[in-house]
């Protein structure tokens, strides 16, 4: 079984914050961290692996300080790990992501599944898996919460549809996406680390993954951001006063006479 | 290509470091320069009042395919019925339409697909009905590559989908197919005046930065729009409209997945996003246990319960709760807030709430600033004695 896992290296969002008063983002010793819907994706091919055997080759496309989760991603029981990057990929849109991180799973030989993550907490889009999916003409199966079964050329799976829980017979080679349901990450192990400490991660750029100059970064993305804002946020609550009871009573009339209740 | 630093115009102030996001500027010897983490997402240009930054660009977009013409929704379907977010598109895009004095059309797949006039009352001009059995359990890659190539045959210069669980699955690889860009989760879309093209703002970043997006040089441009981010006009049953039915020749193809079973998630009583008041608990309600005095409130107010992200994290409640930027957007006309201490990524999903109430301890808690009312208080003295005066009067 050959396994191929997407993971993605972003700004540890949650400790962005705007500061009110200069409406700038304060950036105390922000960190780049894995996205973290992408460990799940990690563990569940680690999880394959042990089941079925095989390879789990984890892939991010970034700059080059991204090396950084992939050597944790061997930590944690990938096999091998590969970086795309090279500044032509800059400015990519999710579908010139996709058709980087395409061209990287063909270079890597015949891939029996790809896994990647629900979304990031950056981009936010959750379309790089479909995308991917449908640039390799693999099969793609979405928001899988559970693998049960793989036989030959087919796998079965759970996944949360919005309200329902599918099982589904899917074809291999797939693409699926993880929702967290899905597993609990491990740590990494010490053997782990001393081999991800001392591993080479080989760097990938446009010219070996021999990737169509107009497919990629900002050259090959449909996609432009023409403006980035603050969301404004004006209203402030009308605070209610006084005694606990009589405010609870003001509230109820308040929203008596809206017909709210 | 690229972010580039006019270093003429840069006085080495430092201001654009800040805005950042990605932390890739830095001063070196007192001027700015651009390290590798750069993605061009462009938040740093309004920053200089210098205007030394710029992001160079393309030698030259190719020219949009004129001949795309008209807006369109993909209409998806639930149990036998349109969902209430192709009516909330339908809505949006007539506006879009008559700002492009085009045509708005509707499409849905599947099989059985009944009476579709519905559509036209929401908006449509015309709507194209792909019905075979061999849709029934909209495989989504079959579904795919036969909206795509309706799309290549009609040519709408816009198609928006919800951002539903089916549409954020689907529609990425219907875009894919046709090779244009897709923008994801918008929450406001409007035509330029000047270029016709579609501006698309959506959240990034956690909800902490808007972003509007274009795409300028293929065609259709296309969005996924989250359900209750629009509202739905009301019907209007003297509209008129075509219905196009188109054949779906289903010889020789089969999905490569195959729906085995389903079970629904029996959790949901009240669809969250369907509730017109919601009752939701955050980290403050301490534990599980806690949710019942929510559950009596909701009851005794005929809402549903939804709730940040901690207690779903902590198992308190299911998954389907969740509101907020990796959950459920929600606009009930009533949201009361319990124990939510308003984190951008929670505000995401509900902040378009008619009235919101939050009741908090902290008077300093974010949630203040988005909510009608507010209520200083212990939630566990609050939340009984609402309870109490909704029962007896
Ligand atoms: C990528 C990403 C995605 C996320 N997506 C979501 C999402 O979809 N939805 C979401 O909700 N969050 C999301 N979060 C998490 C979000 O950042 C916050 O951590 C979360 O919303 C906080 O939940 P809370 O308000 O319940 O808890 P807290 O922030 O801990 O707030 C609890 C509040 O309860 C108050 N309180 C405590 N006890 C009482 C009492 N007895 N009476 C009254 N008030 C009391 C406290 O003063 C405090 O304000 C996301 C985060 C990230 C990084
Ligand atoms: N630059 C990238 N490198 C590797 N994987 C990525 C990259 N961008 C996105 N992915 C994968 O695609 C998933 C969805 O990303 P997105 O569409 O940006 O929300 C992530 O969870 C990752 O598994």
């Amino acid at each position: 079984m050959n396994i191929a896992v997407c993971l993605k290296q972003v700004p540890g969002t949650t400790k962005v914050e705007i500061d009110p008063q200069t409406n700038t983002l304060v950036r105390q010793g922000i960190e780049n961290i894995v996205n973290p819907f992408d460990t799940y994706a990690l563990e569940e091919g680690v999880r394959l692996r042990e089941r079925y055997g095989g390879k789990v080759t984890a892939i991010s496309m970034g700059p080059p300080q991204a090396e950084a989760i992939l050597r944790d991603a061997l930590a944690t029981g990938a096999d091998e790990a590969v970086l795309l990057s090279d500044a032509a990929f800059a400015g990519a849109d999710t579908w010139a992501t996709a058709y980087t991180l395409s061209r990287a799973v063909d270079k890597l030989g015949p891939c029996d599944i790809v896994i990647c993550g629900r979304q990031t907490i950056d981009g936010d889009t959750g379309q790089v898996g479909p995308e991917l999916a449908e640039i390799l003409g693999f099969t793609f199966v979405s928001y899988v919460s559970q693998v049960e079964e793989i036989d030959g050329e087919h796998m079965r799976l759970k996944r949360l549809m919005g309200e329902r829980y599918e099982i589904l017979e899917a074809l291999l080679p797939a693409v699926i996406t993880v929702v967290k349901e899905i597993n609990t990450p491990r740590l990494p192990s010490l053997r782990g680390m001393a081999k991800a400490k001392s591993a080479t991660i080989p760097v990938w750029g446009a010219e070996e993954l021999e990737v169509d100059g107009n497919k990629i970064g900002l050259t090959g993305s449909a996609t432009r951001v023409i403006k980035v804002f603050f969301p404004q946020r004006t209203q402030r609550a009308e605070i209610l006063e006084g005694e606990l009871p009589g405010q609870v009573d003001y509230l109820i009339d308040r929203l008596r006479e809206a017909n709210l209740i | 290509m690229g972010l580039l630093i006019d270093l003429d115009k840069c006085i080495g102030c430092g201001q654009c470091i800040e805005f950042c996001p990605f932390g890739a500027l830095e001063m070196v010897g007192g001027k700015v320069e651009v390290r590798e983490g750069c993605t061009l997402c462009g938040a740093c240009l309004d920053s200089c009042a210098y205007e030394a930054l710029i992001i160079e660009e393309l030698e030259a977009t190719p020219a949009a395919d004129e001949s795309y013409r008209g807006v369109w929704v993909f209409a998806e379907t639930k149990d036998g019925e349109f969902s209430r977010v192709a009516y909330e598109l339908l809505s949006e895009g007539r506006k879009l339409a008559d700002a492009r004095q085009s045509e708005l059309g509707a499409v849905c797949l599947g099989h059985d697909i009944g009476a579709v006039d519905s559509l036209i009352a929401g908006g449509a001009d015309r709507v194209c009905v792909v019905d075979s059995p061999a849709l029934a359990d909209f495989p989504e890659d079959l579904c795919a590559r036969k909206l795509a190539e309706v799309i290549l045959e009609y040519k709408p210069e816009i198609v928006l989908a919800g951002a539903t669980a089916l549409g954020r699955s689907f529609i990425p690889r219907v875009a894919a197919i046709l090779g244009t860009g897709l923008t994801a989760d918008c929450t406001g879309l409007e035509i330029d005046p000047e270029t016709g093209l579609l501006m698309q703002t959506r959240p990034t970043f956690g909800g902490n930065l808007m972003a509007t997006i274009i795409c300028p040089g293929k065609r259709p441009q296309m969005s996924t729009v989250r359900p209750r981010v629009f509202k739905p006009d009301a019907p209007d049953q003297t509209r008129k409209g075509g219905v196009i039915r188109l054949d779906f020749n289903s010889e020789g193809v089969t999905s490569r997945t195959k729906l085995l079973s389903f079970v629904e998630d029996l959790a949901e009583t009240v669809k969250l996003e369907d509730a017109d008041v919601i009752v939701a608990g955050g980290r403050g309600l301490e534990k599980p246990e806690n949710f019942a005095m929510l559950e009596e409130l909701a009851g005794a107010l005929g809402a549903a319960v939804g709730s940040s992200r901690p207690p779903v994290d902590e198992g308190w409640v299911p998954y389907p709760r969740q509101v907020g930027q990796t959950g459920k957007t929600v606009c009930p006309k009533l949201y009361i807030a319990c124990g939510i201490s308003g984190a951008v990524q929670h505000l995401a999903g509900m902040q378009t709430a008619d009235v919101i109430v939050a009741i908090n301890d902290d008077p300093a808690a974010p949630i203040f600033e988005v909510a009608t009312y507010g209520i200083i208080g212990d939630l566990f003295k609050v939340v009984p004695m609402l309870i109490d005066r909704l029962k007896n009067g």
